[in-house]
């Protein structure tokens, strides 16, 4: 395993199997993920790269394989995995805001209660992140209120209002209306601009493009190619991520 | 401007219960406010949906209630002489005779009184211990659905595995068998050596009802969208605070109405009681009968109470219904 300090998850030889083997959704996936990357997973739909990114915070429990968190193996029984979700933001394609719950008690519910924070403090904070995304005034509104890309933008601030060290995303545009994609995308592009390390599993190539520093091309649960975006899209190798890309782009 | 007509009707239905000792004005102010009621749909819609305000349409009922009684049977004014002669002519017929010897003589209907005090306790506590019983079984039963994977192995999947068993188990005995069969069970085998008829009744009922709760509770869990579980999962709450912050409010909100209209089965169902002796409502109206040999108007009194009952609490369910649904948008 790399000995360098940068890494922030290391992924072995991960595998997730259903059916004993019958079905391999990930087949030995390998990777390092170091601090301030953007790391963009693309592939075709069942390729494994949704199972991948949930198993990085054990939201999927992986058949083998290790992933080691800040130095820490998660798979292993006697880590609390509690502890280290609240340091691994993920927001849902799906959004997942509970509907129980107005703006500031779903951003300030985690702060509170995990991490000890004063209620004043955690709302100092969410209305200052809330104010990052341009919605500040919707404190007070319930998430039946708002629409798709607002929801999503609610969902990514709720999820940084814990201070992770990573965030994990699951195609956070593709349940949104086309005009409301933009939205969503500024404020991640915003967010890796200010130097937050990111895995990201999009079918946006134009912001795997722009903003990744890495892509990551899965297919049949394995990592079939791994380069910097100029070199995935302008130079692909293996002709899986040839032809991909030519039904995508 | 609805809400100024319906808070007249209100006012004038409150001093109707106020001066309903007097029967003269408070009949005309009961009958005012009903008239204001019927006629005027804006205000109507207004009460209806408002639970305080609709409380106080049946005080205006009330109140016309007591003040025709108080007219008929305990004049305070000076009764006009036709009024006396119709109250007496009502005296002398038949159905007045079935009356007074079904409830007034003896005082019989103090078992009808009494009986319904009994069936109030018995449910209410049922209810109560229905509820505990059927959560803890609910959560027994989802959390083995869900935790099964992440406990591997251990001492603590041991133990949910049994409890689940047991749980399985209590489910299938008690929704198996009838209800009186688990009654006269729990009198006349478990408890054979107590006295203590409502705390048989209380448990037997209690029991029974939590295995029902206990279903439409773990349906109302399974309702939650299963996002919502990781979403909580992966802000990095264990499972319990998962459940108690984020689940569980959305499951009760989801299965509120199912679990008064629960409630509203336990109350006709503690009619059987009478199979251990327990002198509630219904039994209260079948001594009557015994005493009297008379039948129609005991059991038909019973019957109306329970009706009322049932349509009281349906109503007040249909407006929880909706409060849960406009805060739903």
């Amino acid at each position: 395993m790399s000995a360098d300090n940068d890494v922030i998850i290391s992924v072995k030889d991960l595998c997730k199997h259903y059916n004993g083997g019958e079905i391999k959704a990930l087949d030995g996936v390998t990777t390092d993920i170091r601090k301030g990357e953007v790391v963009v997973v693309i592939g075709p739909s069942g390729s494994g790269k949704s199972t991948f990114l949930r198993s990085l915070n054990l939201l999927e429990r992986p058949t083998s394989g290790t992933i080691t968190f800040e130095g820490q193996d998660i798979t292993s029984p006697s880590t609390d995995i509690n502890k280290l979700r609240q340091n691994m933001g993920m927001v849902f394609q799906h959004f997942n805001l509970f509907p129980h719950l107005t703006i500031m008690k779903n951003m300030t519910i985690a702060p509170i209660k995990l991490r000890g924070i004063s209620k004043q403090d955690a709302e100092k904070k969410a209305l200052e992140l809330l104010g990052k995304v341009g919605l500040q005034d919707r404190a007070m509104s319930y998430p039946s209120q708002l629409s798709g890309g607002q929801k999503q933008r609610i969902a990514i601030v709720r999820a940084l209002a814990m201070d992770p060290e990573v965030m994990l995303f699951d195609e956070p545009t593709s349940a949104l209306d086309p005009e409301m994609v933009g939205e969503v995308l500024e404020v991640m592009k915003q967010l890796a601009k200010a130097g937050m390390t990111m895995v990201c599993v999009t079918h946006e190539m134009g912001f795997a493009r722009e903003v990744g520093t890495r892509v990551i091309f899965m297919d049949c649960g394995r990592i079939i190619e791994e380069n910097t975006p100029e070199e995935i899209f302008t130079n692909p190798q293996n002709e899986r991520l040839q032809s991909f890309l030519k039904k995508v782009l | 401007m609805y809400t100024k007509k319906a808070n007249q009707i209100l006012i004038i239905g409150i001093i109707a219960l106020l001066l309903s000792w007097l029967p003269g004005p408070g009949i005309a102010c009961a009958v005012v406010a009903l008239i204001m009621y019927t006629k005027n749909k804006g205000a109507r819609s207004l009460i209806r949906t408002d639970v305080g305000r609709g409380l106080s349409i049946i005080a205006i009922l009330i109140s016309a209630v007591v003040a025709i009684y108080l007219l008929l049977f305990r004049p305070l004014l000076v009764m006009p002489a036709w009024l006396a002669s119709l109250r007496e002519a009502f005296y002398q017929t038949k159905f007045y005779a079935e009356f007074e010897n079904n409830f007034l003589i003896d005082n019989r209907y103090t078992y009808i009184k009494k009986g319904l005090t009994v069936t109030f306790e018995v449910t209410f506590f049922a209810v109560l211990l229905g509820i505990v019983l059927g959560v803890i079984v609910a959560l027994v039963r989802s959390s083995y659905d869900t935790l099964k994977e992440e406990l591997k192995g251990g001492i603590g999947k041991g133990i949910l595995f049994v409890l689940y068993k047991i749980c399985g188990l209590y489910l299938t005995v008690i929704r198996g068998t009838p209800v009186v069969v688990q009654l006269m069970i729990i009198y006349f085998v478990i408890f054979a050596s107590s006295n203590n008829k409502i705390l048989v009744a209380v448990l037997a009922f209690g029991i029974n009802s939590g295995a029902y709760v206990a279903e439409i509770i773990r349906g109302g869990i399974e309702s939650v969208d299963k996002g919502q579980f990781e979403a909580g999962r992966s802000l990095g709450f264990g499972y319990v605070r998962t459940m108690a912050l984020i689940i569980i409010p959305q499951a009760f909100k989801a299965v509120l109405p199912a679990l008064a209209n629960e409630f509203i089965v336990l109350i006709k169902e503690t009619s059987v009681s009478g199979y251990v002796g327990l002198q509630e409502l219904t039994k209260g109206g079948d001594i009557i009968r015994s005493r009297t040999y008379s039948a129609f108007m005991p059991l038909i009194a019973v019957a109306i109470i329970y009706l009322l009952i049932v349509i009281f609490f349906s109503w007040i369910v249909s407006l929880i219904e909706r409060r849960l649904k406009s805060s739903e948008r």
